[in-house]
């Protein structure tokens, strides 16, 4: 299997799928002439034309609304926001016509869209630039919510969430699209399934859990871990609504103990929606009381110190499963 | 100033669109006895006084047409053909109703007849039909959108950016703002910086046309050239339709923002006795006039006895609307079956792409 950057794999399941069908099209600011804010679309408007690569000004409530109203008619629309901070705007559009059209209707209209974008922390953007906007769309029935770490599962959860015929938030990360990973040659049409996690490495003594930029961190506490003699097993979700149970579960009941790390602030979102999943299906399993290593509970700082202080780090990570293992 | 004639709409026509505005207003008003009577709950916003609106606009549009509306939709609903059953149905929250009792009086929806839907948050729909308009553009199906609003909307940030984005895209959109002259319970001289809404179309470049609504011929002749403007690709026009609602904004509200003598005034421009009256002009008979009467009165009692006797959604459906099952998206039509697709890269002006950085 050949090595690909994150943002070659985004790249390329958007041109199979815009090959693939023509009611698929991409929106967003900057995704056509100046071929993506973060080069994700790179040379896909060359290929498809400014119809199906279409720029559009900065109206995230516009554009979120035109892509609804696209999609209620059928046609099948990838709407980029340049990041998820800016989603911000459109939330109306997300929360109340795109998770609710279907369901209002009374099934008349399905609503086959994609909302993507970078999600978290972009290092050193501040308090407005650096949202984990999943806790807010986590909370909505009616919508996908999917957040890739790898290259491959970038790739293949976006071909998967594009066909799909419901509305999908994709989440994916600045500090992402740079990473290299395995993916299938182009053309493999590899589809993940929404709503399946991914045992990201194989341990025996601690589940962790994380997704997204924090998947990362989270494997290289687990090989700092493995040199002290803890072996740890890392749970990446992959979609976060809706949450693939039986796997994080499975995975506790082996272990006996539980971390889970995330970009998103402490009260609410997955991180605590997988702590009560826990406690609930895998009570009587557990050894030690279910930590999280997550964002401190402030607006993000700009100083590089402090920024570092706010995220999950590695030492962070380690400090708690030595907390769960009762070694601190 | 576009003119038509009795004449020239004919008395057929004429008689039809009289029996849509008396059928939305005895709808209506037995709505309101349903709601009185607790047989309808959470918010019931009456379209009594505006009907000539709905209809003049719904005759100049042909059945692809997409409509989408506020939440003060009975009216579009009916004038576009949905079924007294199933729209008294739905206000009575019964599985038979149009969005099988999940979404009551504000989010009526019908997908054979192209209405997609009464909208519950103010303005945004007006991008969504931007964006129904921008798959007619996309597809080249030579569908017109039409898309309803109060003056109240114009205020929002997603009136803007929907009228904005199909400016400048050149949507086949018609933007039709009736003006009921409160929003909610607040007069437009507390609302409107810019009292004539027509204009707000100059800062996006589009025509706009403003006209009293009240006589459905009048309304059928203005809308004439904005429909025909966007469906010849030309795009959207700024409609400002001044109208007036006779009943409160919803059944909470007993208008006391304004005096009953305003209201008597307003009634004196009916747009359904006025309907009346071009039919009997136009060579329609007394008798044929109260043969429709009586035809609405039966439909109108029907309904609501079928609402009456119609099952309660049940449980089962909490859970089966939440998501759509998979069944589109592995079906593709044939690639080139659009008009985007026949512009892939040939139009891309090459000087103006970004060059990548090293």
């Amino acid at each position: 299997m050949r090595e690909i950057r994150y943002r070659e794999a985004v790249r390329e399941a958007l041109a199979e799928e815009l090959a693939r069908d023509p009611r698929v099209f991409v929106m967003g600011e900057e995704v056509g002439y100046y071929n993506g804010a973060y080069k994700v679309t790179e040379g896909l408007l060359a290929r498809f034309g400014p119809q199906r690569v279409v720029d559009a000004p900065i109206a995230e409530a516009g554009f979120a609304g035109i892509g609804v109203g696209a999609a209620m008619v059928g046609l099948r629309p990838v709407i980029e926001f340049m990041t998820w901070n800016f989603s911000a705007v459109a939330f109306d559009q997300i929360l109340n016509n795109a998770a609710k059209l279907y369901q209002m209707s009374g099934g008349q209209y399905k609503v086959p869209i994609v909302f993507r974008g970078p999600n978290g922390a972009a290092r050193q953007v501040a308090a407005q630039h650096s949202h984990s906007m999943d806790p807010f769309y986590v909370n909505i029935p009616g919508l996908y919510v999917i957040a890739p770490a790898t290259p491959r599962d970038a790739k293949g959860l976006l071909k998967t969430a594009i066909r799909d015929d419901n509305p999908v938030v994709f989440l994916e990360g600045e500090t992402l699209y740079a990473v290299k990973g395995e993916v299938p040659d182009v053309d493999t049409d590899e589809c993940i399934p929404l709503g399946q996690a991914r045992i990201a490495r194989e341990g025996t003594d601690v589940t962790i859990v994380a997704w997204g930029r924090p998947l990362h961190t989270a494997l290289d506490a687990a090989q700092k871990l493995a040199e002290q003699g803890i072996s740890c097993e890392v749970v990446d979700p992959r979609t976060l609504r809706p949450l693939d149970h039986a796997t994080i579960v499975e995975s506790v009941k082996k272990t006996n103990r539980c971390v889970v790390v995330h970009e998103h602030w402490e009260h609410g979102g997955t991180g605590a929606q997988i702590v009560d999943v826990v406690q609930r299906e895998a009570f009587d399993w557990l050894d030690a009381p279910v930590l999280r290593v997550h964002n401190q509970d402030v607006p993000m700082p700009y100083a590089v110190n402090l920024e570092n202080a706010v995220l999950p780090t590695v030492e962070r990570v380690v400090a708690a499963v030595e907390r769960v293992t009762y070694k601190r | 100033m576009s003119t038509l004639t009795r004449d020239e709409v004919g008395s057929e026509t004429l008689l039809r669109l009289y029996r849509q505005m008396f059928l939305i207003r005895r709808f209506e008003e037995e709505a309101a006895r349903s709601y009185a009577q607790g047989k309808i709950g959470g918010f019931l916003h009456l379209y009594i006084g505006q009907e000539a609106v709905a209809v003049g606009v719904n005759a100049l549009m042909q059945p692809d047409d997409y409509f989408v509306t506020t939440y003060r939709d009975h009216g579009v609903a009916l004038a576009r053909g949905m079924t007294s059953r199933a729209c008294m149905a739905e206000l009575y929250g019964k599985v038979t109703g149009c969005s099988k009792g999940m979404g009551g009086s504000m989010h009526m929806f019908d997908r054979e007849h192209n209405f997609l839907g009464g909208h519950g948050i103010v303005g945004a729909h007006v991008a969504l039909a931007a964006g129904a308009a921008w798959a007619s553009k996309y597809r080249g199906d030579g569908r017109v959108t039409v898309c309803f609003f109060g003056e109240g909307a114009t205020n929002i940030g997603g009136f803007h950016e929907g009228v904005s984005l199909a400016a400048l895209w050149k949507l086949p959109i018609v933007f039709v703002c009736e003006n009921n002259e409160y929003s909610m319970g607040t007069p437009t001289e507390r609302t409107l910086p810019q009292r004539d809404v027509s204009k707000k179309g100059e800062a996006y470049d589009i025509p706009g046309l403003r006209f009293r609504g009240q006589d459905v011929i009048e309304v059928m002749a203005q809308m004439r050239e904005p429909i025909a403007r966007a469906r010849r690709g030309e795009g959207p026009t700024m409609v400002e339709v001044q109208t007036y609602r006779y009943r409160g904004h919803s059944m909470s509200d007993p208008g006391k923002y304004r005096t009953a003598e305003e209201v008597e005034e307003r009634k004196k421009t009916d747009p359904v006795r006025i309907g009346h009256d071009h039919a009997l002009a136009s060579g329609a008979t007394e008798q044929a006039l109260a043969a429709i009467d009586a035809s609405v009165e039966a439909e109108v009692a029907d309904a609501l006895a079928f609402a009456d006797e119609s099952a309660m959604p049940d449980e089962a459906l909490l859970h089966s609307l939440v998501l759509a099952p998979n069944t589109e998206g592995d079906h593709p039509p044939p690639l080139g079956s659009y008009p985007a697709e026949r512009h892939a890269g040939a139009s891309v002006d090459a000087d103006k792409v970004a060059v990548r950085h090293a």
